[in-house]
């Protein structure tokens, strides 16, 4: 992140993950998906360097936004029609116990 | 072995995610509408091989996203961008502007300002693979591993898509944010 513009990376001796590296794991990071050891290296490199620390805020903030933003809500015509279909559908499978059912 | 009678039961309560995810895949009402129901058919018929135990909401995604593909895709008779053009990491974010000497107060700004509309026709410009991988990673939830087995593709093509996926995603919201003059058309440079 260092030469991005945003501001130094203040990675010391702890930090083993450089920015670069840093930013190309983000998306597995976030997504939970790295190795544990591999985890640990680029939180410890989160910790120490702000610009990266910020940028992956961002990107978690974006990924909440897109989840929030993209959902539809159900016509109540297809919950019937759907229910419906499968009432038909195990009649003509099944029509005694289809009977029974709600 | 699943019981049918238990089938509507425990599997309705999904139905406003895959009636979600449809909309996305055919990208309108109608065909998601008869998108979901065949979903439900099938998988009713098929309830009898589903194992107790596993991942009803996986399985149900699976019948979706086959139908989808093998239905509805071929339907269109119309070529397939079959691929997402390659976009920087940290696109979106590297392109916003200091507001008032504050960085955060512009993502911030940027992040609050897209639409429903916008996040939606966003998602619905990808090319199907990278849709479908982007959907079920980002608005579903799903692991690499059950996306993989969701899709029937490789786990490193499944990464590949969801990363390629979300970075021309960034792309696109990038551009809607430029309409509102609240990031710039390149890369920020440095203050």
């Amino acid at each position: 992140m260092g030469d991005d513009g945003r501001g130094r990376c203040g990675g010391g001796e702890v930090a083993h993950v450089g920015c670069q590296e840093a930013v190309r794991q983000l998306y597995v990071y976030l997504d939970g998906e790295l190795t544990e050891e591999r985890r640990v290296q680029i939180a410890v490199h989160l910790d120490e360097c702000g610009p990266c620390a910020d940028a992956a805020g961002f990107e978690a903030e974006l990924r909440a936004v897109v989840s929030s933003r993209c959902k539809d809500r159900v016509p109540d015509s297809l919950i019937a029609r759907v229910a419906a279909a499968i009432a038909a559908e195990a009649e003509l499978s099944d029509p005694g116990r289809a009977m029974d059912a709600p | 072995m699943a019981d049918r009678a238990a089938f509507a039961e425990l599997a309705m309560e999904h139905m406003p995610a895959l009636y979600t995810a449809a909309l996305r895949m055919t990208r309108n009402a109608a065909d998601a509408e008869d998108l979901v129901q065949e979903t439900y058919l099938k998988a009713y018929r098929g309830f009898g091989s589903f194992s107790e135990g596993t991942n009803l909401k996986a399985w149900l995604y699976r019948i979706l996203t086959n139908t989808y593909i093998n239905a509805y895709r071929a339907a269109k008779r119309r070529p397939e961008v079959s691929d997402v053009e390659d976009v920087e990491d940290l696109y979106l974010y590297h392109r916003i502007a200091p507001e008032d000497g504050s960085t955060r107060s512009a993502e911030e700004e940027v992040l609050a300002g897209f639409t429903d509309d916008e996040v939606k026709a966003a998602i619905e410009a990808l090319p199907d693979a990278f849709r479908i991988a982007v959907l079920l990673a980002d608005v579903e939830g799903f692991s690499y591993k059950e996306i993989a087995e969701i899709t029937d593709v490789p786990i490193g093509t499944v990464m590949s898509r969801i990363h390629r996926g979300r970075r021309a995603l960034e792309k696109t919201l990038a551009g809607f944010a430029q309409e509102r003059g609240l990031v710039g058309a390149g890369p920020v440079a440095a203050p």
